[in-house]
C-alpha cells in the first residue's frame, strides 16, 4: 500500500506539469506557411509557437470573419482552469499521504481518477464548445463567406483532436506535453489504485 | 603618331585572331555543357536550396545583387551606392542622408569588389563590404538584413579601386586610390603632375561587434595608380599588398605613356607596423571634408555626419614599413594565396605571370639587399623576391583566385579564358575559354585562408551570342565552372545586372541560419512611428503636413484625410503593422515627385509629397500583398492654399 500511495502522489503532482507545459497544440501549415502557424493552448491562455503566430493566425482569421483569439481575460475558463488543477494535484496528494498512512483506502484513489476524468470530459466539452463557437460563429460582414456544397456557411472549426483540412490549410490539433504528462499522471493513479487493491487482496488470502 | 596608329592596328589582328579563335573551340565545348549530367548539377529542385550565396557588384548600377549557386538565380538586388525606387532607398527621408557626400547628394556609385567578413582567416559571414570608384566610397552591408548600413566617404582620394578587401580578421577594410591627386586639392597645372600628385591608401578600422568604420590612418605613397590590392593571410598576416601602374607618373595619353616601363611595383605594406607608429601618436592630422552616413536598424534611419579631418602617414616616416616589388608590366591583380607565401601580379601587358614569395621578401628585407629607392621607399630586387614564373600562360592576365587544394585559377582578358596552373610548380594544368573578355573570377573563399573550392564563375564583360539578343545592349554573362575534379567543367551560364567586377561568395549555412525575417515592432524607435492604429493622426506643423500612417492587410490606417492644402510639404510616415515573413506594404501618392515606398514588416518609411493642386487625391499600397490587396487604397483631400479645411482624418466611418 506504501509504493501505491507513492505513485498516487507522483501521479497527481505530474498534473502540476500543466504549469509549465501546454496542454493542448493546433499547428496551422499551408504551401505559403512553410514554416506552420501554431498556437499553444495553456491552462492559462493560448500563446503562439512563434513570437507572432497568433498575430498572423487572426490576420488571416480576419478575412473569413473569425473572432481573434482570446487573450487570457477574455475566457473565465483561464482562471478557474489553473485552480481546478491545482486543486485536484493537492488533493490527490493528501489522498495518497492518508493512504500512507493507513488513513483511506485505496478505493479512493480510483475515486480521485473518476472524479478527475469527469472533470477532464468537462473541459473536452468545454474546450471543443468553444472550438465550434470559433471556427463557426463568423462575422456576418466577413469578407470572404465559403459555404458547403449543401449551401450552409463553412464552419472553420479546428479538429478538437487529430488532422483536418480547413481550405488549403492543413489543421493539426493534438495533446502537448501537460496534456501528456496529465495522462501519465492519471494513468499512474490507476496503476495506484490497481496495486493498493492487489496489496489489499494479498493481505487477506 | 604614326607609331601609335601602327600599334594599335597589330593590337587589333591581335584581337580579332583570338575572337576567330574563341568561335573554333566553342561548338566543341557546347554540346558538353549540353549534356544531361551537366545539366543535373546546375539543377536545383522546386523548394530546395542552392548551396551557396554569391555577391555580385553591380558595377555602374551602384548596387550588390544576391545569387544562388549552382542554380545562377538572382535573389535580390540591394542597393548601395544608387537610388533605388523598388524600395525607395536613397528616395525616402530615412535613407536619403546614406548618399550624402562632400560633393552633396550623389545619386549614383561605381560599386567594383566585394568582400565577406572575416574571422581567424575564414568567412564569418556577418557583414559585405564594397567599394565606391568614382566617389571614393566604402559601404558595409549587413548580411543578416542584407540591408546598407554604413557608408564612410575616403578623402584624399579619387577613384578608390584597390578596395575593399578586409584582413584576416577584419581589423581593416582598405580603399586604396586609383588615381593619384594632388593632396591636399589645389589648383595646379596638370602637367606638373610629376613628383607633386600622391596616391592615398586608406586604412579603415571595423569596431569588432557593431561594424563601425573609421578611417584608422591613410598612407600618402608616391604619385603612381594603386590598382588592386590583397592582404596577406597566415604568415603574411599584418601586410597589404598593391598593385601599381603609371610609375612613369604619366599625366596623359596613359594607354602609351604608363605602359613604358618594364616593371611596376606591388607596394608592400606592413600595416601592423604602421598601426603601432599611429597608436603612438604618429602621423599627422590633416583637415579634411568628407561624409560618415550610419543607418540605424531600430530608428530605421540614416544620420550623415561630416568629418573634418583625417589622420595621414608620410611613409618614410615610418622606416621598414613600406617597400617596393618591381613586377611586370602594369600589373592589375594582386592576389595572394591561402597560405599568405605567394603574391601573384598579373602583369596584363606581360606574356608570363609573375610569382613573389613573401619569405623572399622578408630575407631580402632583412639583409637589405634593395634595387634602389622612389620617393624614399626601398625598391627590392625582382629576382630576390620571385617565387616563380607561368610561362606563357595567356594573353592579358587580370585576376587569381585560389581553390585551396594547391592550385590557382588565373582570368585572361585578351584570350577570354580560364588557366589552372599548380603553385610552386607554376605549370599549367587546364585551360578553359570564357565567353567573352573575361574580367574577375570568384571562387567561395576565395580572399580567405579558406577558399570552398567546389565551384569558379567567371564574369564576362561582353555577352554576345550567348543569350537571346535584346538589342545593341546586353547584360553581363557569368559562367559557373566545377572545380571540384582535375579539369574544369563548365556548367552554366546566367545572366548579371550591371557590371560585375568582382564577387564574394560563401557557403549557405551560416549566413541562411541568422537571417532575419521581419523588423520587430516592439523595437521600432522611428520618431514618426504608428506601432498600433490608435497611435495614427495627422499633425500640421507650419506648411509641414506629418501623417502618421499604419499598413496591415488590407488597409490604411487612416483611408480618409483631409485638410492639407496647396504649398503643404506632406509627410507620409508609413508603418507596416505586420509581423509575418516576407509581407511587406508598399505607399504610392499620385504626383509624388520621388518614389513610391516599400516598407518592411515592423518598419517605418517616410516619403514627401508637395500636392500642387486642389482635389482629391488617391494614395495605394503597391506590392501586391492579400487577397484584398486592390482594396488597400486611401484618398487626400487638398484644398485651396488660402482654405480653412481642418486637418481631418478616420478609418471606417463616413466624415460627415
Ligand atoms: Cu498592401
Amino acid at each position: 500500500m506504501k509504493k501505491a500511495s507513492i505513485i498516487m502522489i507522483i501521479g497527481s503532482l505530474l498534473l502540476l506539469g500543466l504549469f509549465k507545459f501546454p496542454l493542448w497544440n493546433i499547428m496551422l501549415g499551408a504551401p505559403q506557411y512553410p514554416d506552420p502557424l501554431g498556437m499553444n493552448i495553456y491552462i492559462d491562455g493560448i500563446k503562439g509557437v512563434s513570437e507572432f503566430d497568433l498575430q498572423n493566425i487572426d490576420g488571416l482569421n480576419h478575412y473569413i470573419g473569425m473572432k481573434t483569439i482570446p487573450k487570457a481575460d477574455e475566457m473565465w475558463e483561464f482562471s478557474m482552469f489553473p485552480k481546478v488543477i491545482f486543486g485536484m494535484a493537492m488533493l490527490g496528494v493528501i489522498i495518497g499521504l492518508l493512504g500512507y498512512f493507513g488513513k483511506v483506502s485505496y478505493k479512493y484513489f480510483l475515486g480521485w481518477f473518476l472524479f478527475m476524468s469527469v472533470l477532464g470530459i468537462l473541459g473536452m466539452y468545454d474546450f471543443n464548445n468553444w472550438l465550434v463557437d470559433y471556427g463557426g460563429n463568423l462575422d456576418p460582414h466577413a469578407i470572404i463567406k465559403v459555404t458547403n456544397p449543401d449551401g450552409t456557411p463553412m464552419s472553420y472549426k479546428p479538429p478538437l483532436i487529430g488532422f483536418k483540412k480547413l481550405l488549403n490549410f492543413d489543421v493539426t490539433s493534438l495533446p502537448h506535453t501537460g496534456g501528456y504528462l496529465m495522462f501519465v499522471g492519471m494513468s499512474l493513479t490507476l496503476v495506484a489504485f490497481w496495486l493498493g487493491r492487489k496489496t489489499s487482496l494479498n493481505k487477506k488470502t | 603618331m604614326k607609331n601609335l596608329l601602327t600599334s594599335s592596328i597589330a593590337m587589333f589582328v591581335i584581337l580579332l585572331g583570338f575572337t576567330s579563335c574563341n568561335n573554333g573551340n566553342k561548338s566543341g565545348s557546347k554540346s558538353g555543357a549540353l549534356a544531361s549530367n551537366i545539366a543535373e548539377k546546375v539543377y536545383v529542385a522546386p523548394g530546395e536550396y542552392d548551396s551557396h550565396y554569391a555577391f555580385l557588384s553591380g558595377g555602374y548600377s551602384g548596387n550588390v545583387t544576391v545569387y544562388g549557386l549552382p542554380s545562377g538565380r538572382m535573389f535580390k538586388e540591394i542597393p548601395v551606392f544608387s537610388q533605388f525606387p523598388t524600395s525607395g532607398y536613397g528616395y525616402s527621408e530615412e535613407t536619403k542622408p546614406m548618399l550624402n557626400t562632400s560633393y552633396g547628394f550623389i545619386p549614383w556609385g561605381d560599386a567594383h569588389h566585394p568582400d565577406i567578413s572575416q574571422s581567424k582567416g575564414e568567412l564569418d559571414g556577418r557583414w559585405l563590404f564594397i567599394n565606391e570608384n568614382n566617389t571614393p566610397r566604402i559601404a558595409r552591408l549587413s548580411l543578416t538584413t542584407f540591408e546598407t548600413e554604413e557608408i564612410i566617404e575616403v578623402p584624399n582620394s579619387a577613384g578608390n579601386h584597390s578596395s575593399s578587401f578586409v584582413t584576416e580578421n577584419t581589423e581593416y577594410v582598405v580603399a586604396g586610390t586609383r588615381f593619384s591627386v594632388p593632396i591636399p586639392q589645389r589648383d595646379m597645372p596638370i602637367k606638373d603632375y610629376k613628383g607633386n600628385f600622391q596616391g592615398a591608401l586608406s586604412f579603415i578600422s571595423v569596431a569588432p561587434e557593431t561594424g563601425n568604420m573609421d578611417i584608422k590612418f591613410q598612407v600618402l605613397m608616391p604619385g603612381f595608380n594603386y590598382d588592386l590590392s590583397h592582404p596577406g593571410r597566415g604568415k603574411s598576416h599584418g601586410w597589404f599588398f598593391f598593385t601599381t601602374y603609371n610609375t612613369e607618373e604619366a599625366n596623359t595619353l596613359l594607354e602609351v605613356n604608363a605602359s613604358q616601363n618594364d616593371k611596376d611595383f606591388i607596394a608592400a605594406i606592413n600595416w601592423k607596423k604602421i598601426e603601432e607608429y599611429v597608436n603612438n601618436g604618429g602621423g599627422t592630422m590633416m583637415p579634411a571634408n568628407y561624409a560618415h552616413n550610419v543607418y540605424d536598424e531600430h530608428t530605421h534611419t540614416a544620420t550623415s555626419t561630416m568629418k573634418k579631418e583625417v589622420r595621414v602617414v608620410n611613409p618614410i616616416e615610418v622606416p621598414g614599413a613600406v617597400y617596393f616589388i618591381p613586377t611586370p608590366k602594369s600589373p592589375h591583380g594582386c592576389d595572394v594565396d591561402p597560405s599568405g607565401e605567394y603574391i601573384v601580379g598579373n602583369g596584363k601587358l606581360s606574356a608570363n605571370l609573375t610569382v613573389h614569395s613573401f619569405t623572399k621578401m622578408l630575407d631580402a628585407i632583412e639583409n637589405k639587399k634593395f634595387a634602389g629607392e622612389a620617393y624614399g621607399i626601398p625598391i627590392l630586387n625582382f629576382e630576390d623576391v620571385l617565387a616563380g614564373v607561368v610561362e606563357q600562360p595567356g594573353l592579358g592576365p587580370l585576376h587569381t583566385e585560389f581553390d585551396g587544394k594547391g592550385n590557382a585559377y588565373t582570368t585572361f582578358f585578351i584570350s577570354s579564358e580560364v588557366v589552372k596552373w599548380k603553385l610552386g610548380t607554376w605549370e599549367v594544368v587546364d585551360r578553359k575559354p570564357t565567353y567573352y573578355s573575361v574580367g574577375h573570377l570568384t571562387i567561395p573563399g576565395g580572399n580567405s585562408g579558406k577558399p570552398q573550392g567546389k565551384y569558379m564563375f567567371a564574369m564576362n564583360k561582353i555577352t554576345k551570342d550567348r543569350y537571346l539578343p535584346t538589342g545593341p545592349e546586353m547584360e553581363h554573362s557569368a559562367q559557373l565552372y566545377d572545380i571540384s575534379g582535375d579539369k574544369m567543367e563548365l556548367l552554366l551560364d546566367f545572366p548579371t545586372h550591371g557590371e560585375p567586377h568582382y564577387a564574394a561568395a560563401m557557403e549557405a549555412g551560416i549566413i541562411k541560419a541568422q537571417s532575419q525575417k521581419i523588423y520587430k515592432l516592439a523595437d521600432n524607435k522611428h520618431p514618426y512611428a504608428a506601432k498600433s492604429d490608435a497611435d495614427t493622426k495627422v499633425v500640421r506643423d507650419g506648411k509641414n503636413v506629418h501623417i502618421y500612417l499604419t499598413t496591415i492587410r488590407s488597409h490604411f490606417s487612416p483611408d480618409n484625410i483631409e485638410g492639407i492644402k496647396v504649398g503643404d510639404k506632406v509627410y507620409f510616415h508609413v508603418t507596416n503593422l505586420e509581423q509575418d515573413f516576407d509581407v511587406p506594404h508598399g505607399f504610392a501618392v499620385i504626383g509624388q515627385n520621388n518614389s513610391e515606398l516599400l516598407v518592411m514588416p515592423g518598419q517605418t518609411k517616410t516619403s514627401v509629397w508637395e500636392p500642387k493642386q486642389v482635389g482629391v487625391w488617391p494614395f495605394y499600397c503597391t506590392d501586391f500583398c492579400s487577397a484584398l490587396h486592390q482594396e488597400m487604397q486611401g484618398y487626400v483631400r487638398v484644398s485651396a492654399a488660402n482654405s480653412d479645411t481642418p486637418i481631418k482624418w478616420s478609418l471606417g466611418e463616413d466624415i460627415e
